[in-house]
């Protein structure tokens, strides 16, 4: 190997590049770029997420509909059509919205108190070695626990009105919040903490100055699955214990309407449910992450 | 011609007492395990104005150094002093440009990332924040880019941004700790040279941390060679007479192998004896 290198190098050259002319240019005037304009209609359309959502919704309804019709039994499976049109009857005759509301009221008081509560929590947790034992204590006891378990004695103890639904809300949204918030404060980079505590920033302003938008992809993470879960033990919970005083939500009038074998008003609850969650999703928590998280190229 | 006044015969010597002091500083840190001493019994003066650079090996505790400076982490043994005051722990007055391109929040626009320290620090008002941010960002050329956010920047752009919030601080000491390390040769030295001019125009009291010597030599004006594992003094030289304008000179060559011999020559010799 050696031999053949240094023969190669000294005596025996065996290609050796053409020595080129030199030359010097002046500059090219700057040419402006070109942009997407030139891309057919149909191109420009399917970058739209919309667009594309929404056919993938389209082929789903269209399913459900040919699966019912050949299926040819309302009772068990209502085509789409029939569900659309229960759901239209209800929200005219103001029996869905004013479930929806009922539930809505719930579910937005459980879940602020929750992200409330997990913001406290995190935040002992990022500052004193007590508050992180507490958080890592706290969170896997409790996390496995289903919140429907927790019904039982909820209505014990706040008994058969709002409260009991509030507090098992809460159970379900802290937990996971807490876990995904924690996680997002410990990746924070070790530049960027050191730069927050450089200027003097201490406590609470050095937690939401510096930590807060710095794990930010993390806590929108915790904020949806916590509003998922929120939803889901809702609906259960009002399964399981129906109205209470009177003011039943989404999952009582599933239950009410399964029992007189409405199927189709059944399904107009479930497609109520389904909406909210899509709403949710696709406009507030979207419009959070494009204003912020993918603004600032931390998430894509 | 404004820096010959510093070196004229009447102001040569000490004209005050040094701004910044390391006294006998020995730091240690913990790794899963065990204590790992970074540094040993290293003192050294910074004054006012100066660029100081330490220069080292990896392992030699340099940017450990730094960090204490900026008040990180505690030494073990010693103290430093800052205009006659200890350094007990992190603060505005000594403000740190690191190598990492993610110390610049991705949250805030280059105007917010100037102007976020000084108010966050509350030493400056909303508007002179403002104009402060403005005048620096200026003076390290991002005009154009004041409303852009980090990730659109490169990472030449993000250390001019990060230099111009430190200086915008308008810390007693400015403390960088290899900030041109990440960057690729060419953009390295444009920065050396913005960094220079800077230098002349501001006249900020720097302390600089790098492992390359030409930079040393080119940055400097005073530079400490620390010996690694654990970082010791081994010898204090001025480097005032060079700049960018002189790599080629043989002067210049000579010095550089001057440190480059008192660096490694003790320190092959020392491992080479652990060999055995």
């Amino acid at each position: 190997m050696s031999k053949i290198l240094s023969s190669g190098s000294k005596t025996n050259p065996r290609i050796t590049p053409p020595v080129r002319p030199e030359y010097e240019l002046p500059l090219e005037p700057l040419a402006h770029a070109t942009s997407g304009e030139g891309l057919p209609v149909y191109n420009r359309l399917w970058q739209h997420t919309w667009i594309r959502k929404g056919l993938i919704l389209f082929c789903l309804a269209l399913l459900w509909e040919i699966a019912a019709r050949l299926q040819g039994n309302e009772l068990l499976l209502p085509p789409f059509s029939a569900a659309v049109k229960a759901l239209v009857d209800d929200v005219a005759s103001g029996v869905i919205p004013s479930r929806a509301f009922n539930s809505l009221d719930v579910l937005v008081k459980g879940y602020a108190i929750g992200v409330v509560l997990a913001f406290v929590l995190t935040s002992l947790a990022v500052s004193t070695q007590i508050g992180r034992d507490l958080l890592s204590t706290l969170t896997s006891m409790l996390n496995p626990l289903p919140p429907i378990a927790l019904l039982p004695l909820a209505l014990l103890w706040f008994g058969l009105g709002q409260g009991s639904l509030v507090f098992v809300l809460i159970h379900s949204v802290l937990w996971p919040l807490a876990l995904n918030m924690y996680t997002g404060f410990t990746g924070v980079p070790e530049t960027l903490r050191m730069t927050g505590r450089n200027y003097g920033l201490r406590g609470l302003r050095y937690v939401l100055l510096i930590l807060v938008p710095a794990a930010l992809p993390s806590i929108i993470a915790g904020l949806k699955i916590g509003w998922a879960f929120a939803w889901r033990t809702l609906i259960a919970a009002e399964l399981v214990f129906g109205a209470s005083s009177g003011k039943g939500g989404l999952g009582w009038y599933i239950f009410q309407n399964r029992n007189e074998l409405y199927t189709d008003r059944v399904f107009a609850g479930l497609i109520t449910v389904i909406l909210f969650g899509l709403l949710v999703e696709n406009v507030l928590f979207r419009q959070l992450e494009q204003r912020t998280v993918t603004k600032w190229g931390m998430a894509r | 011609m404004d820096g010959m006044t510093e070196f004229a015969p009447e102001n040569f010597g000490p004209p005050a007492p040094p701004l910044l002091s390391v006294e006998n500083v020995t730091l240690e840190y913990k790794t899963p395990g065990r204590v790992v001493r970074a540094t040993q019994n290293v003192s050294f003066d910074v004054w006012e104005a100066d660029r100081f650079i330490l220069l080292g090996a990896s392992g030699c505790g340099k940017s450990t150094l730094l960090k204490a400076v900026g008040g990180f982490i505690a030494p073990r043994k010693g103290r430093i002093v800052l205009d006659g005051r200890t350094i007990q722990g992190p603060g505005p007055d000594r403000v740190v440009v690191f190598q990492e391109f993610d110390q610049l929040p991705p949250w805030k626009t280059v105007r917010e990332n100037v102007a976020f320290p000084m108010r966050a620090s509350g030493r400056v008002g909303r508007k002179e924040a403002a104009e402060r941010a403005e005048h620096y960002i200026e003076k390290v050329g991002l005009s154009r880019f004041a409303d852009a956010y980090p990730n659109t920047l490169s990472g030449g752009m993000k250390q001019r941004v990060a230099i111009a919030r430190a200086l915008a601080m308008e810390p007693r000491v400015l403390l960088m700790d290899e900030p041109f390390a990440a960057l690729d040769a060419l953009t390295r030295r444009k920065m050396q040279e913005e960094l220079l001019a800077l230098w002349e125009e501001v006249r900020f009291t720097l302390l600089f941390v790098t492992h390359s010597i030409e930079e040393a030599l080119v940055v400097g004006n005073r530079i400490a060679l620390l010996s690694p594992h654990p970082g010791r003094m081994r010898a204090e030289i001025n480097s005032h007479e060079w700049d960018l304008s002189s790599g080629g000179s043989s002067q210049f060559q000579a010095a550089a192998n001057h440190i480059h011999r008192l660096l490694f020559e003790e320190a092959v010799a020392v491992d080479g004896a652990n060999d055995e």
